[in-house]
């Protein structure tokens, strides 16, 4: 569920009798739940936000012999506290594979700790590189089995020899999805329709660099808790690049 | 240095004078008690076959298999004590299964090999349990990885191979086994040679009627472990035979006194 720019988590048994209401009952069923909103006390409160939250906006691009990810660099607390300026999203868990976080930032650090942990286990045990899919899988294990507890949600993307660069999505309640590209984050509403209409499969690295720049430029233009700099990393079999755009760097589009 | 295993062979829990283990060499002594068991990897996949020892024509036909399937990929043929063995299958299906709940695809053989070896040689430390009386065979082929070939013993030694045997007649098995180019050739010609050796191995002398257990894991079953097919398995059943069948009928038509022509050990015996 999304109210506004914030995700709900929804026990089973209430989205399921949501879902076989109608009409009328369905709309007393949201305002229901959206006033029970107002009135929660919990770190997802619209007005009493506890913790630090990334409002962000991440993603995730395949191209051509590898992987861009990128993400601002701007953590909130509420609508209206900017409480880091150059915060980094893009936590590194194996040598060729990294994730983005979004949600609670709490959250997400002991989720990608505990990750990077149990896959480097791993990859000693297997005595070799861990695959994108084995990483995407531990985070999926820990989100969907402490579903309850955490608000957090991640891009996994990275390299293997197995399959190449690959990115999986790992949402709040623990969904795996592959996917060629994937955005995520409360600035990604804002560029649905850029990221559609503008890629491509098999893009070179600078046509990939340019896209994903320009797509978190403008999120971070109209989202007001997704700001400050654009952090890059390109992951290919050879290196792992990491990039940093400036505000004043980054791309002008018609509205500023 | 003591040669008489007294005092020092009633637990698995103690060391002999000169450094052995008797209860886990008992194990592998147990092993060779059983009915021959051989994997081979080839170019493309892996072949296994058993020569299952059938004890009284009353069996229902086929049961009592000795090859298990571990996941949709891997595959396992045991000698040995046969619950020894199917509790080991159990044990290997659950690290498959656990390993891809938590890491999202297929065990590596390699990596189960390994855990299930740990399991074996868990039970050879402790005096209150006793260590498993079977060695089994893991085979398993990957589009990447290729095929893969590794055997576990009761000591908890796991060793990868391009042919192995296990049970009685292993040291025949083993000779014939060499003989084989098997990195050059392919699972269907494989299929053959398999059924040529456990019908070589066994021994017509001792050990009456065999059911002989035919599986295979590579490129030709889209790497699912499965049965040979039937009308494969016949063919295959026919070559091993020819030999065998060749050899009884010139014998017989050179001394219409033969009663009965034998192989048995790669020694032929003639009732006359």
């Amino acid at each position: 569920m999304r109210l506004a720019n914030t995700s709900v988590a929804v026990s089973d048994e209430r989205a399921h009798t949501a879902q076989s209401l109608s009409g009328d009952a369905y709309a007393t069923f949201i305002h229901d739940l959206y006033v029970e909103f107002l009135i929660m006390d919990s770190h997802h409160s619209y007005s009493q936000v506890k913790g630090v939250s990334t409002g962000t906006t991440i993603l995730a691009v395949k191209f051509n012999g590898g992987v861009i990810i990128g993400s601002d660099s701007r953590a909130s607390m509420g609508e209206s506290y900017v409480s880091s300026k150059t915060i980094n999203k893009l936590i590194q868990v194996h040598d060729r594979i990294f994730c983005c976080i979004a949600g609670s930032l709490a959250d997400a650090q002991a989720v990608t700790k505990m990750a990077k942990f149990q896959l480097s286990f791993h990859s000693i045990q297997m005595e070799s590189p861990p695959l994108v899919k084995a990483a995407a899988s531990i985070m999926r294990e820990l989100c969907y089995n402490n579903k309850e507890e955490l608000q957090a949600g991640f891009i996994t993307a990275g390299w293997d020899r197995k399959k190449g660069p690959q990115i999986y999505v790992v949402s709040l309640g623990g969904m795996l999805l592959s996917q060629p590209y994937t955005i995520g984050g409360s600035g990604s509403t804002y560029i649905y329709g850029y990221v559609d209409a503008k890629f491509k499969p098999d893009m070179s690295l600078e046509e990939a660099t340019q896209f994903s720049t320009n797509a978190l430029a403008l999120a971070m233009g109209r989202d007001n808790v997704s700001g400050g700099v654009v952090h890059l990393v390109v992951i290919t079999e050879a290196e792992v690049k990491h990039v940093v755009v400036p505000g004043n760097k980054l791309p002008k589009f018609h509205d500023e | 240095i003591s040669l008489l295993p007294i005092q020092y062979d009633l637990s698995a829990s103690t060391f002999s004078p000169d450094g052995r283990v008797f209860q886990v060499e008992y194990a592998i002594k147990a092993v060779e008690n059983s009915s021959t068991a051989i994997g081979i990897r080839c170019k493309d996949g892996v072949v296994f076959g058993v020569e299952k020892l059938v004890l009284s024509k009353l069996y229902e036909e086929g049961s009592n298999k000795r090859i298990f399937n571990i996941d949709r990929h891997v595959g396992m043929a045991v000698a040995g004590l046969l619950a020894d063995a199917r509790s080991l299958s159990e044990v290997s299906r659950e690290e498959a299964s656990n390993f891809r709940s938590n890491y999202g695809h297929d065990i590596p053989l390699k990596h189960l090999a390994d855990r299930v070896a740990m399991y074996v040689h868990a039970y050879t430390l402790y005096s209150a349990v006793r260590p498993f009386g079977c060695s089994f065979i893991l085979g398993s082929y990957d589009e990447d990885d290729g095929p893969q070939l590794y055997m576990v013993d009761p000591s908890g030694i796991s060793h990868g191979y391009w042919g192995c045997a296990i049970g009685k007649a292993k040291q025949a098995a083993k000779t014939e086994i060499e003989k084989l180019q098997m990195k050059e050739m392919t699972c269907r010609e494989l299929v053959k040679e398999v059924a040529k050796i456990i019908y070589i191995v066994h021994d017509e002398v001792k050990d009456k009627a065999f059911e002989l257990e035919l599986s295979w894991v590579g490129e030709v079953t889209k790497g699912r472990h499965e049965l040979v097919p039937k009308d494969i398995k016949e063919e295959a059943e026919k070559y091993a035979k020819v030999i065998y069948i060749a050899l009884k009928h010139i014998l017989s038509k050179l001394c219409p006194f033969i009663l009965n022509i034998s192989l048995s050990n790669n020694i032929v015996y003639i009732l006359w």
